[in-house]
């Protein structure tokens, strides 16, 4: 972006403190007129709370937002009131979508605009200027489909179509592509580079260095809260930016070798589900996953992960077809009959799944063997053995935090999966469903989870991956599943697979190659 | 400005004083509407200290009165434990005490040092079962418990005074709408000489330990807690969260039931529809007050009682209205969620 393009916003010496922790520290960063800006760093690098300070989530402790008016004046925007903001032209999508899962696209985009008791609403003069809008950005999206049947992408264009209708110019996106497909955020990007184009100016968050690199103007590195570095997009390099990111050298990404097939752990065999949500739906699927073997599925969110996450950890039964455990069918389909024959679970969304938060590290430990010799007597709990375990755990899985005895929400999320983890390695698991195990863990956290789930598969169990991170299914896996509108269609050795294609058969498009290969994936 | 932020960790001095500092608040706040009516702050307190702790006839009142209200509030902080939301102990209670009056009037024949106990376990019974079902209604279907139980207070309340007027009418009883007394064998025993306070005391004591040791150290209690804290995690754990559900709603009716059965075969000796002012609904309070713990519920309980007991003693000396105990009790409760919220969060002038 030229030097010369005039400010559209400026950010100086934002300051914003949680308790003792300091989230954002002093930072000032301008954002021309039309031009794409990435903010990139780790989870708790204080990218979210820089963002929510701008749109007057948080009141920053220290420091002030300006942002240019309609002449091009910079205007100090009152702190802590997103009305104040989003009337200067401030638009913000979340990274979890903020939808009425009731209400059309387009009473979604209107709700909030239009005033609350008037004669007329004037819909239909809406209607036509937002199909103007839509003509104009190239940002289609049903507007008369309930927003709970809109896919991922569709939400998302909604959410930005919303923005815009509030005549933002400036566009914050938080995360937009931890839920797309490769191809949708190639669209996405280029949509966005079109708008700026027109003249707006967009934030994007992202700890993904290559599309970074390859469409933002300018990149911003936050660390620790402070800001380390502002880059133009076409001088930075990868390895620069993950120094600067980390603060070091990146630790080596975890390296799997070849992962050794036994017997059967887990067996679908034309398993069926059926769910009036159609994200819930799982069409028949056969699947195998051996003990000693990483079977990952890539997949884009909501094409079925959960209903197939469901089957494999006891909690949902098939309404067709069977699952075998370790080469028996499976009769009980209950969470504690899967524990009982050996299936470790690493839940989707470990907050609300993974650990009861009220209650202490050491109870969240042994909340699935509560039966068990060591855990209970006559069921008394032994609390002194637990206490001890507890203690012996944490270290051996190196889970930071509070203590044993402190309630598990005081940890960090990366502590918590890791928590999650060690009760699920402690038990000696012949199969593990590890769901979404990385999501939203900094890059060592991470990596600390991959290298134990891959250890686990060289002690011969046998790993169902689920994540919608191709990278990390491509790291890990020894064979890869694509999942698109509750389907599997096998897709082969990660070593063999081509991204772009990998890409067409998630989002649906290589329903062919799909059919062809799927034929394997029953053997 | 007044800013409200949420603190990163619960303030747990807050927390554990929030109770105590509640009552005190209360009792302070109380001195308002005392001035208002007119009479002499000092003297009212005064008179209300004696009258519920006073004398030896004061404190055996005092107790008395705490007797249903430790059972009532275990009920609703066992469920609540749960995020079970019994609200339905006072219908629990009622039926406790009609099941009660049916086995102790002689209608069952059994050893008579055997006949107080049936009583009380008839009662429990009854509570029991009648709690069972909303809470398997709301386990197998989602139906909510709040509107059931409340409900359910009006229909045996109704159901009692059906069989008061009908089948289990006092032939002796000059056409009252009240039952045949408990046999004498079928009483709780009295705990002090010529006093009304009984052995439904010792039940409730034995029952809040009872309690405490089932919350914090068996595997029945640690599902419990898991399914109110976090049903989600503890499904996913493999607790049967239905189960669970059930066995504590038995378990809140219980004691209830036991409640209704006690002031039955302890105080009154035979059932009216008035026989209890309101205990089971006076049970959430105490519950509240005692931020959920069975241990706590006995404090509350007695200070509730003592509240009730002392401040009908004053306003009989002063002409003040009773009214007053509802209030100071109302103002703990809210007193007493505040500070819960100070604990959560910081007020902060800005």
């Amino acid at each position: 972006m030229a030097p010369s393009a005039p400010v559209a916003l400026r950010l100086q010496g934002l300051t914003k403190r949680f308790g003792e922790a300091v989230a954002v520290d002093d930072v000032s960063l301008t954002l021309a007129r039309g031009e794409m800006l990435a903010l990139l760093g780790e989870n708790g690098a204080g990218k979210t709370t820089l963002m929510n300070m701008l749109f007057g989530r948080y009141a920053p402790d220290a420091g002030r937002v300006r942002v240019a008016d309609c002449e091009g004046v910079l205007r100090d925007l009152p702190p802590g009131q997103p009305q104040a903001a989003l009337a200067a032209g401030v638009g913000m999508v979340h990274q979890h979508f903020a939808l009425a899962e009731n209400l059309t696209g387009f009473e979604n985009i209107l709700l909030g605009a239009e005033p609350l008791f008037a004669l007329r609403r004037g819909r239909r003069a809406a209607r036509a200027r937002l199909e103007a809008l839509m003509a104009r950005t190239g940002l289609a999206a049903p507007l008369d489909e309930p927003a709970a049947r809109l896919g991922v992408g569709e939400r998302q264009r909604i959410e930005i179509l919303k923005a815009l209708w509030c005549d933002a110019r400036i566009l914050v996106l938080d995360e937009p592509t931890a839920v797309l497909a490769p191809q949708e955020a190639e669209a996405l990007f280029m949509l966005l580079r079109g708008m700026a184009r027109d003249g707006l100016s967009v934030i994007f968050i992202s700890h993904k260095l290559p599309e970074v690199l390859g469409h933002a103007d300018r990149i911003a590195v936050l660390r620790g809260g402070r800001l380390v570095g502002v880059r133009a997009a076409a001088e930075a390099d990868a390895a620069s930016l993950s120094a600067l990111m980390m603060g070091a050298e990146p630790p080596p990404a975890p390296k799997a070798g070849p992962g050794r097939p036994g017997a059967p752990a887990l067996r679908l065999v034309a398993a069926r589900v059926d769910h009036a949500e159609p994200r819930r739906r799982l069409a028949p699927c056969s699947l195998t996953v051996r003990r000693g073997e990483i079977v990952g599925v890539a997949g884009v969110s909501g094409s079925g992960q959960a209903a197939l996450a469901a089957l494999a950890s006891g909690l949902a039964r098939p309404d067709a077809g069977s699952v075998e455990l370790f080469g028996a069918q499976v009769a009980r389909f209950t969470a504690a009959a899967f524990v009982a024959a050996g299936v470790g679970r690493i839940p989707e969304d470990r907050h609300r799944e993974g650990v009861v938060g009220a209650m202490s590290a050491a109870e969240n430990l042994v909340i699935e063997r509560l039966d068990a010799p060591e855990v209970s007597r006559g069921g008394f709990l032994r609390r002194g053995a637990i206490a001890a375990a507890a203690a012996r755990v944490l270290k051996a899985h190196d889970v930071r935090g509070p203590g044993p005895a402190a309630p598990a929400r005081l940890m960090s999320g990366g502590n918590i999966q890791k928590l999650i983890l060690a009760r699920v390695l402690e038990a000696g698991p012949r199969l593990i469903l590890a769901n979404q195990p990385t999501r939203g863990l900094d890059v060592g956290a991470a990596a600390a989870v991959s290298a134990r789930l891959i250890a686990a598969r060289d002690g011969g169990a046998g790993v169902l991956l689920i994540s919608e991170d191709l990278d990390e299914v491509l790291a890990l896996s020894d064979r890869v599943v694509t999942m698109h509108a509750g389907r599997l269609t096998e897709a082969g050795a990660p070593a063999e697979l081509d991204r772009g294609r990998l890409g067409r058969m998630m989002t649906g498009d290589d329903m062919g190659a799909g059919m062809a290969a799927g034929a394997g994936a029953a053997a | 400005m007044i800013r409200i932020e949420p603190r990163a960790a619960p303030a747990v001095g807050v927390a554990r004083a929030a109770p105590l500092l509640a009552a005190l608040a209360a009792l302070a706040l109380a001195a308002i509407p005392l001035s208002l009516a007119g009479a002499d702050v000092a003297a009212a307190y005064a008179l209300m200290a004696q009258g519920a702790a006073g004398s030896l006839f004061a404190l055996s009142e005092t107790l008395t009165r705490a007797t249903p209200l430790i059972l009532t509030g275990l009920a609703a902080a066992v469920a609540f434990r749960a995020k079970l939301w019994n609200i339905g102990a006072e219908g629990q209670l009622y039926l406790g005490a009609l099941a009660a009056v049916a086995v102790g009037t002689g209608a069952v024949a059994a050893p008579v040092w055997l006949l107080a106990p049936m009583v009380m376990a008839a009662g429990a019974a009854a509570g029991g079962l009648a709690m069972a079902g909303p809470a398997w209604l709301k386990a197998r279907l989602g139906v909510d418990e709040v509107v059931t139980t409340l409900l359910m207070n009006f229909v045996i309340l109704l159901f009692v005074q059906m069989m008061l007027e009908g089948p289990l009418q006092d032939p002796m009883g000059m056409g009252w709408p009240q039952s045949e007394p408990v046999v004498a064998e079928a009483e709780l025993p009295k705990l002090l000489d010529r006093m009304r306070l009984h052995a439904g005391l010792i039940v409730g004591l034995v029952a809040a330990a009872l309690m405490h040791v089932l919350l914090s150290r068996t595997t029945a209690g640690f599902r419990i807690r898991a399914v109110g804290e976090n049903p989600d995690a503890a499904r996913h754990a493999g607790v049967p969260v239905g189960r669970v559900m059930v066995g504590v709603g038995a378990l809140s009716g219980a004691l209830a039931g036991l409640a209704g059965a006690g002031e039955v075969a302890g105080l009154k000796g035979y059932l009216t529809a008035d026989i209890s002012p309101g205990f089971g609904y006076a049970g959430v309070v105490v519950a509240m007050l005692a931020g959920l713990s069975p241990l706590g519920v006995v404090a509350a309980a007695l200070f509730v009682a003592a509240v009730f007991v002392g401040a009908d003693s004053m306003s009989r000396a002063l002409g003040v209205s009773s009214y007053l105990a509802d209030l100071i009790v109302a103002m703990a409760l809210i007193c007493v969620l505040v500070g819960g919220f100070l604990a959560r969060f910081r007020v902060r002038l800005a």
